[in-house]
């Protein structure tokens, strides 16, 4: 057993870590305060090649996977970018994923060269105000017309579509069929075309810098051409990504808990009441330290997964447990944090108050916990399916 | 032209210094590690002058443990095409002199037509290795640097150095010596794809007697270290303003023999 990160995989973390940290914190929540989405940090990654991690070489990325991916986001966040930062990046992550792996030739050489420059914009629209969490009950619906496809629905959540150029899109080609629920959906990795899609900003609890959306598709034409895979294997293909999305999420909750610790640890040592340092108080200690060690195990249990997806190994059971694990640590830290800095953890100039209203997002998304403990109770322990 | 640049590695700036239990070095362990600033200058410097002049080589090279290794991958991943490491234990408790004979011995091997270096390392300021090396070479050394442009046919240098209130300006024959100041220009990050090409480009081993040198007994050597004294706790002066202002006087004037 060997837990040592390659020497790339280390200069990519300390590089990272630098080049984040060249964003201050009061940045991050200007950024908030003005709903202004983060260009100047995106430009930054992309000039650095770092949005082409995961792109193969031939198209002119680094063809990187996601053990190197989730060190780079990991580190955006410890940096106190929070999900503010590492949201627009783990666009250029994920959303890619089914197309490198299943997209045809034409589609990979219209795209994929495009994205580690920055040039295409992607969100990624799959959940439906009317279907949730279960996918196969999504309603919009792609019709086929000769050498195109019409697409009309509504898709909600989708993060980006202020900006995206372009968007990953799963609709239904044919109708559900009870029997085999996830047959007949369709990927697509489409331009946004805004002449017939309607964007309606959700306002919502934290990451203001970044927007998510209501998107209502009106008649818009997709080329058979920018079909990902096989037409009514979306959901299949889509799967591929999903386990690292959960992966990459999962090590951004880490990434925040450790900013959030990190202020707390300093304040603790600096904030002096009853003549002492608060944090020579193990009643605040403690709870500090407890955080450090579940951030820690969170990590592990990424990395472990990152290096089985990495190494064409199964790591649903991974994924999901280091989402659920560092969903819970990560918010465990930042709450813990704001509970050391006192009244000043809830002013928002000690950044923790943005930290904590961000990881928030981590237990609902992209998969909420009690969905990731049904996977578990399903899958792994064997338990009849509850739903 | 070829371009040599001399780096050190050292402790992250902001690393709480600890002093070990021998008393005459750094605890070591939980340090990040990081390219001395000053050098990281003259790395972006090299860097520069070959991106400018349209060709040449820049090689990083160290003197160091193994560990030291980290840094010099760090100058390849900025974009320096390979790297020398003089690494061998004989160098453990080399003085600056013993340091600058070392590179000295690598610069012969290399025949660079120009040395950067940073004015100082930033972990004991000593300041020395690269006015050291220039005399050993016998080459001219110019220290502080703020701007440099070598002429076409690579014979000089115009390097401006920063004194007081301005810059003095020197035309230097190469080969030469030039020691960074921060100003001289903004570091490059490393992109990911230098990183990964870094891995790709050689670091040569070296040893001392690779270099024909012997383990000297260096000239200088520490014999303690001390963490300054923590600083006493401050005064609040109580009482009405009138007496309050008396007293600080006083205080100042007494006890902290100020005024
Ligand atoms: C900020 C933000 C950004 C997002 N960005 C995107 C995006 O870019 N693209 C995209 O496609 N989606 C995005 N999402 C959507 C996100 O993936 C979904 O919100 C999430 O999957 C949950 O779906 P839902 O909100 O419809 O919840 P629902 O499915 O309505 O579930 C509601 C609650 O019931 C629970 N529940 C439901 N069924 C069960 C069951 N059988 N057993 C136990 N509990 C159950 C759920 O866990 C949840 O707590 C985003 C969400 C947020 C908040």
């Amino acid at each position: 057993m060997d837990f040592a990160l390659t020497e790339p995989q280390e200069l990519i973390r300390k590089e990272v870590a630098a080049l984040a940290r060249t964003f201050s914190l009061d940045y991050w929540l200007e950024k908030d305060r003005r709903h202004d989405y983060p260009w100047e940090f995106v430009k930054a990654f992309a000039a650095g090649g770092w949005l082409g991690m995961i792109i193969p070489e031939p198209y002119g990325g680094s063809g990187l996977g996601v053990t190197e991916a989730a060190l780079m986001l990991g580190e955006i966040c410890a940096a106190g970018a929070g999900t503010s930062g590492a949201s627009p990046i783990h666009f250029y992550m994920f959303p890619p994923m089914p197309v490198i792996k299943h997209g045809s030739e034409s589609l990979k050489q219209r795209y994929l060269p495009k994205i580690p420059t920055g040039e295409i914009v992607m969100s990624f629209g799959v959940t439906e105000p009317n279907a949730g969490t279960d996918t196969s009950r999504i309603q919009t619906f792609a019709e086929r017309k000769g050498d195109r496809f019409v697409v009309n629905g509504r898709k909600v959540w989708n993060t980006n579509a202020r900006q995206a150029t372009h968007m990953l899109l799963l609709a239904r080609t044919a109708p559900r069929d009870p029997a085999k629920p996830f047959r007949g959906l369709t990927l697509f990795f489409t331009p946004f075309d805004r002449s017939k899609i309607t964007v309606r900003e959700i306002e919502k609890l934290g990451r203001a810098a970044v927007d998510s959306n209501e998107i209502f598709i009106d008649g818009l034409e997709i080329p058979a051409d920018d079909v990902v895979g096989d037409v009514g294997q979306g959901f299949y293909h889509l799967l591929d990504s999903l386990n690292p999305e959960r992966v990459l999420t999962a090590i951004e909750a880490v990434g925040i808990g450790r900013a959030a610790l990190e202020r707390a640890t300093q304040y603790a040592k600096e904030r002096v009441v009853f003549d002492r340092p608060i944090g020579q108080n193990q009643a605040i200690a403690h709870p500090l330290a407890m955080a450090w060690a579940k951030l820690e195990t969170a990590e592990l249990m990424c990395l472990k997964a990152a290096w089985l997806f990495d190494n064409g190994k199964p790591c649903g059971a991974e994924s999901n447990t280091a989402k659920l694990m560092a969903a819970e640590a990560g918010f465990e830290a930042c709450d813990v944090a704001l509970q050391t800095h006192g009244g000043y953890g809830y002013a928002k100039e000690f950044h923790v108050e943005r930290l904590w209203r961000e990881i928030r997002l981590y237990k609902i998304a992209p998969v909420s916990q009690q969905m990731v403990l049904n996977y578990l109770s399903e899958h792994v322990l064997g338990l009849p399916k509850s739903y | 032209m070829k371009i040599l640049v001399a780096i050190k590695q050292v402790p992250d700036t902001a690393t709480q210094v600890k002093i070990a239990g021998d008393g005459r070095s750094i605890e070591t362990a939980g340090i990040t590690w990081i390219v001395s600033p000053y050098d990281e200058f003259a790395v972006e410097e090299a860097l520069r002058i070959k991106e400018k002049r349209g060709q040449g080589e820049v090689v990083a090279v160290t003197l160091g443990p193994e560990r030291a290794k980290e840094a010099l991958r760090s100058c390849l991943a900025m974009g320096a095409d390979r790297a020398i490491h003089v690494n061998d234990p004989a160098f453990n408790d080399a003085d600056t002199l013993t340091t600058a004979r070392a590179l000295a011995a690598v610069v012969k091997q290399e025949q660079p037509g120009l040395v950067l270096v940073g004015r100082q390392a930033i972990d004991d300021d000593m300041g020395a290795v690269g006015g050291q090396l220039a005399e050993v070479l016998g080459w001219p050394c110019a220290y502080w640097i703020m701007e440099e442009t070598i002429d076409a046919d690579g014979q000089t240098v115009k390097a401006a150095r920063q004194v007081e209130g301005g810059l003095e300006v020197f035309d230097v024959p190469l080969p030469a010596v030039l020691a960074a100041q921060k100003g001289l220009n903004e570091p490059r990050y490393p992109t990911l794809k230098g990183i990964m090409g870094a891995k790709k480009k050689e670091i040569k081993d070296v040893k001392a007697g690779d270099l024909g040198l012997g383990a000297d007994a260096p000239q200088l050597s520490i014999t303690k270290l001390e963490a300054l004294p923590p600083r006493p706790p401050g005064r609040i002066i109580d009482g009405d303003i009138a007496t309050a202002v008396k007293e600080l006087v006083r205080s100042l004037r007494e006890d902290a023999k100020a005024i």
